[in-house]
């Protein structure tokens, strides 16, 4: 093989591992997770752990809350994202040590922030205290109780903004990086307000990172668990907590990875009506 | 002064406030956790809260740290992730390098591939590992879960140190082969250590990733158990004690190591974007 050629190679040579490792870590699981799920015992192809995941109890409840967390979820964390994504790059005094504290739960995992908010939403927690110490409350008041879903939900919303909000941040920020100072200089001149700017400017351009972050973010919501148990115990149940429950309390792996294939289900129908969704309307500005 | 000087002013004292108000709404939490966690014992339990410690003692914090099996789980934590990281650099450097420095035919395609596995439900992942795994004799391993834990973090090794190769200009590399370098010489003794403090981000990213993942650790291992795995199972049956100052324990690291991350995670992102 003459050196020319080696040379070509070297790339395809190096990307090989990865390659390799991907390959086996990721297409090899899912199409075992779709024979767990859709295969019997005896080697038949069935339904019947689908049948077994939809008729159980927990069923309805797991992906009703999951579809209610991501609806509510989603909005706030883009405002709020938004709005942090804005303040670091509006060029403040101390803008790098804003961005450092706004990226900080970026690094701290689902359980973690879970208990964070188990501490202040608990009897004897940092909430109740504030609230009889204000004289609102006369005694603590149990918020997070099994006959309080609203409240239960209300805590795993707080705390998924909290933690999950720092990754849209980053996407935003960067996206914002990529917009020319131009731009909004010439919005200036024409003296558009700040809603003006973000509204006609800022998000119209904001567009590819804003699909990215939203397939991202609602992809990974559809996977929450760890906060949910942290913060709610059995009092909440979601789409993967079942997973985790038929895996490891039933020893079910079959129903477990139907679960799998429902939430992966789910998160291909999002990305795609994200992708179909957000392609039309920037086609539509085109004209 | 006039008066659109004043208002501006105002704004921006506005903006200023909006701004630390934000700051607060991360930092707070946090800090009420680390109250909690370094309060003495009966402090935890004690209502109403006080704010600040009051005293301020480790007590409740040695108290998680003595626990059953915690010593232990925090051990295969590190040990899984050093893994991780090892297993990560060998394996996702290379592909890093070839994308940042050759062009050929395929990149593009590598690169789609590469970020789509991130958007990869873990759940989809962890259950059949779990059953293969079994049917291999190497579940409940710290090894094992270190292999999903890299599959996991690869594509984040593969996209930071491509980012970062391409930030070490291509020109310096060209210079010492002209010079008599290899093209490994060059990339040993030119680019390496200039992409170094990059390689460390990355390396850092992938430690926060292994060391906060539960729901593979919590599935792929028994009597193994990783720290987020062990807390997680614990929680039901744990006085609060162990759960403020596990959460705590858990989270700390993030503090520092976001201080030294935070600056890569834009080239991570926004070339995704692109």
């Amino acid at each position: 093989m003459n050196a020319r050629r080696w040379q070509s190679l070297t790339p395809y040579l190096l990307l090989l591992p990865s390659a390799v490792f991907l390959l086996v870590f990721f297409a090899y699981p899912m199409a075992e997770a779709f024979v767990l799920a859709f295969r019997a015992e005896n080697g038949e192809w069935t339904l019947k752990f689908f049948q077994q995941m939809i008729s159980d109890v927990a069923f309805a409840p797991a992906l009703q809350t999951t579809l209610v967390l991501i609806v509510i979820l989603i909005p706030v964390q883009f405002v709020v994202a938004l709005t942090m994504a804005l303040l670091v790059q509006a060029r403040l005094r101390g803008s790098s040590l804003f961005l450092y504290i706004y990226a900080i739960p970026l690094g701290i995992s689902e359980l973690a922030a879970g208990i964070v908010w188990f501490a202040i939403f608990t009897e004897r927690g940092y909430l109740n205290t504030l609230l009889t110490g204000l004289g609102l409350l006369a005694e603590p008041f149990i918020f997070l109780s099994y006959e309080r879903q609203g409240w239960l939900l209300l805590a795993v919303v707080l705390a998924e903004v909290w933690r999950a909000t720092s990754i849209i941040m980053v996407i935003l920020v960067s996206g914002l990086q990529g917009i020319p100072h131009e731009y909004l200089e010439a919005a200036d001149v024409f003296g558009a307000t700040l809603w003006d700017k973000v509204w006609r400017v800022i998000l119209p351009l904001l567009r590819p990172s804003l699909q990215v972050a939203l397939i991202l973010r609602t992809i990974l919501a559809f996977q929450v668990f760890a906060v949910a148990m942290a913060v709610a115990g059995t009092g909440i149940t979601l789409l993967a907590a079942e997973a985790y429950r038929w895996y490891w309390s039933y020893r079910n792996p079959n129903v477990a990875a139907a679960y799998a294939a429902l939430i992966m289900a789910l998160s291909i129908t999002s990305t795609v009506l994200y992708l179909w969704g957000l392609r039309t309307r920037s086609e539509e500005l085109a004209l | 002064m006039n008066a659109p000087a004043w208002s501006r002013r105002v704004a921006r004292a506005g903006v200023y406030a909006l701004a630390v108000l934000m700051a607060l709404w991360v930092l707070l939490p946090i800090y009420l956790l680390g109250v909690a966690s370094f309060s003495p014992q009966l402090g935890v339990y004690q209502y109403p809260k006080p704010f600040f410690p009051q005293p301020f003692s480790v007590e409740t914090m040695a108290f998680f740290l003595k626990a059953h099996g915690v010593v232990r789980a925090a051990q295969s934590s590190v040990v899984v992730a050093v893994i991780t990281i090892g297993l990560a650099t060998v394996v996702g450097a290379p592909a890093g390098y070839a994308i940042a420095r050759f062009a050929f035919r395929g990149r593009d395609a590598f690169r789609v591939l590469v970020v789509s596995t991130r958007a990869f439900p873990i759940v989809i992942l962890s259950i059949p590992l779990a059953v293969t795994f079994i049917n291999w004799g190497i579940y409940d391993s710290v090894y094992s879960l270190a292999l999903m834990h890299t599959a996991l973090a690869l594509p984040f090794t593969i996209l930071i140190t491509s980012s970062v190769f391409a930030s070490v200009p291509k020109d310096l590399e060209e210079a010492a082969m002209t010079l008599g370098c290899s093209r490994l010489g060059a990339l040993l003794r030119v680019s390496l250590p200039l992409a170094l403090p990059g390689l460390a981000a990355a390396t850092l990213f992938t430690f926060v990733l292994s060391w906060n993942e539960v729901f593979a650790a919590v599935i792929l291992t028994v009597t193994n158990r990783t720290l987020p795995a062990l807390v997680l199972t614990q929680l039901n049956e744990s006085p609060l004690p162990y759960r403020f100052a596990g959460g705590f324990f858990m989270l700390a690291p993030s503090l520092v190591f976001m201080l030294f991350i935070r600056r890569y995670l834009f080239n991570l992102w926004g070339r995704v974007v692109k």
